[in-house]
């Protein structure tokens, strides 16, 4: 399991963790799951269409967050958030299914994008995950309290002068950042669960935002480490055990917090 | 008449997987166009992607089986949206993220079914077929049990609808005038769940999301009335749907070989007819009166 052929797979798993971690915290926040799912899925179409044209697969990624950051903004300014990203969501994967349908790629390559492959991850691929990662995780920390005010109390956060387009839309990039990071490594999907259940069961814990932060990325290393160790063990995909580890870690929080006040957050 | 061939190829009406496609098609998008518009005055398109995605377990888990995939992808979405419902979330911030985590449970369930699937050989690209849809591959025995489901579904809501409808707009207004909120919220639920498995089935379950939200979202766009809403949104659903099959099967013609996606027609056509109603809506806006109230007043949640 430690052998030298994984040690790339838990490298970059930690990193996209510790990422995870630090911006699902906020996902959980701001109630913004549906653009944490969506962000990632409608990346995954630039993969394909980076495999259409030849470029690296990052680039593609990275270029469809952009473009799904810009597509939902612009979508939010017609329509409610949720039904703006509904609407994205549905044109980015049109765009996806074309070029699938284009490139003709094997389905397991497709499973991969989407479920994660974390065994046959490439040296060449840590660089880049380290930096987005990091800018990502500075991105975050630098817009901690802006972010955290704006989420709790828009009244606040606005006599405090951060404008709510601006902070939404800051929010969205981080998001797209998180998703190039952890995209090429657990899968368009998985990305989202690694976000939403250590982040919304670590709430469940504490009422301080600064401990419910470590405590989200103290659970997603757990997380992505034992589905790794599990997935080995069972060679049963790893998507399967960070879904499933994510929801009962949030029933484990419901359940111990039952009785008591709802979460302020 | 070869202008007319070129939007209009030959043998179009008298190819069967076409017909089948017509009908289960249609019906789903008439079915999501009316489910549709209710989802998003509840301000719920969340909920219905993800009991579309959810309800992909059970269609993996049919193709692992060898099940009728209406089976698995109805079964799966009844059992989320009841569970959704059982979970008694008072507070509609919570709702979000316990939405959220199930989501994430069923595409790790799919992942495992369908790693099963390809483990033992019994489908090759079961996860394109799950995912992305299968319009001309639709066994032609489904359409009595799909167009039973479209039934069912579209009984549910005319039996609900002005409780629904008055709740949609205001839940204290429903109470207030004696209406059990939770009730019609589960009966909501299921119709949802019927509409979204269907068209999981056809469209695919991440494109079905396309059906429930983009006509229902330009119908309410064009029209102030819910019941011009529901009319124009089922329209626009139809005529997507069927104008997308004319066109991917008309694409077997461009590139000679294979030809281009159902789904990929069906969404353009949806958005394009969206992009065209909020266009108009406002143009129309600004021409009726100045103090136009602006659309995303209503939407910081």
């Amino acid at each position: 399991m430690f052998g030298s052929f994984m040690t790339n797979a838990w490298i970059v798993a930690t990193m996209v963790a510790i990422t995870a971690g630090i911006v699902g915290f906020f996902v959980v926040v701001r109630r913004a799951a549906f653009a944490a799912h969506v962000l990632p899925l409608g990346a995954f179409p630039g993969a394909a269409a980076a495999s259409l044209l030849g470029v690296n697969e990052l680039l593609g990624i990275v270029a469809f967050s952009a473009l799904g950051v810009l597509g939902i903004s612009q979508l939010q300014r017609w329509e409610r958030r949720e039904v703006a990203t509904a609407l994205w969501l549905a044109v980015a994967l049109a765009l996806g299914t074309l070029f699938l349908n284009m490139t003709r790629r094997y389905s397991q390559g497709v499973y991969a994008l989407l479920f994660g492959e974390v065994f046959g991850i490439r040296s060449a691929l840590i660089a880049p995950v380290a930096v987005l990662g990091a800018i990502a995780i500075a991105v975050t920390l630098l817009l901690f309290r802006p972010l955290l005010l704006d989420s709790l109390s828009p009244e606040l956060g606005e006599a405090a002068g951060t404008g709510r387009g601006w902070i939404e839309f800051a929010f969205l990039a981080v998001l797209a950042l998180c998703t190039a990071t952890a995209l090429p490594v657990v899968g368009a999907l998985m990305v989202f669960s690694l976000m939403v259940g250590p982040a919304s069961a670590a709430r469940f814990l504490t009422d301080r935002p600064l401990l419910a932060l470590t405590l989200s990325v103290v659970l997603s290393l757990a997380t992505v480490w034992s589905a790794i160790a599990l997935s080995y063990l069972s060679n049963w995909p790893v998507g399967f055990f960070v879904g499933a580890l994510g929801g009962v870690f949030y029933a484990a929080g419901r359940l111990r917090h039952r009785g008591g006040p709802a979460p302020a957050r | 008449m070869r202008v007319l061939g070129l939007i209009y190829a030959p043998g179009f009406l008298s190819n069967g997987p076409v017909h089948t496609a017509l009908l289960v098609g249609g019906g789903a998008a008439v079915v999501c166009a009316v489910v549709g518009v209710f989802t998003v005055m509840r301000g719920q398109a969340f909920a219905g992607h993800a009991l579309a995605d959810v309800s992909s377990a059970g269609g993996s888990a049919s193709f692992l089986l060898g099940l009728n995939p209406l089976v698995g992808f109805l079964g799966m979405a009844a059992l989320a949206a009841g569970a959704m419902e059982w979970a008694d979330v008072r507070d509609a911030r919570e709702r979000d993220l316990l939405t959220g985590v199930m989501l994430g449970a069923g595409l790790g369930l799919t992942a495992l079914f369908l790693y099963f699937a390809s483990v033992t050989g019994s489908a090759t690209g079961a996860a394109i077929t799950v995912l992305f849809g299968s319009m001309f591959t639709i066994p032609a025995s489904i359409v009595p049990a799909a167009l039973a489901v479209a039934g069912v579904a579209l009984a549910v809501i005319a039996a609900i609808y002005r409780p629904l409808l008055v709740s949609a707009v205001s839940e204290d207004l429903a109470q207030a005038q004696g209406t059990r909120v939770r009730r019609i919220g589960l009966a909501h639920g299921w119709a949802l769940a019927l509409a979204v498995s269907l068209s999981a089935m056809t469209v695919g379950a991440i494109l079905s999301t396309a059906l429930l939200i983009g006509p229902a979202a330009a119908g309410l766009r064009l029209a102030d009335r819910p019941g011009r809403s529901l009319a124009l949104a089922v329209l626009i659903g139809l005529l997507a749907t069927w104008g997308g099959i004319l066109l991917a099967y008309d694409s077997y013609d461009w590139t000679p070989g294979h030809g281009w996606p159902v789904s990929f027609f069906i969404v353009v056509l949806v958005f394009i007819a969206y992009l065209l109603a909020a266009l108009l809506a406002r143009v129309r806006a600004r021409g009726v009166s100045l103090r136009a109230v602006h659309p995303s007043g209503c939407g910081q949640d």
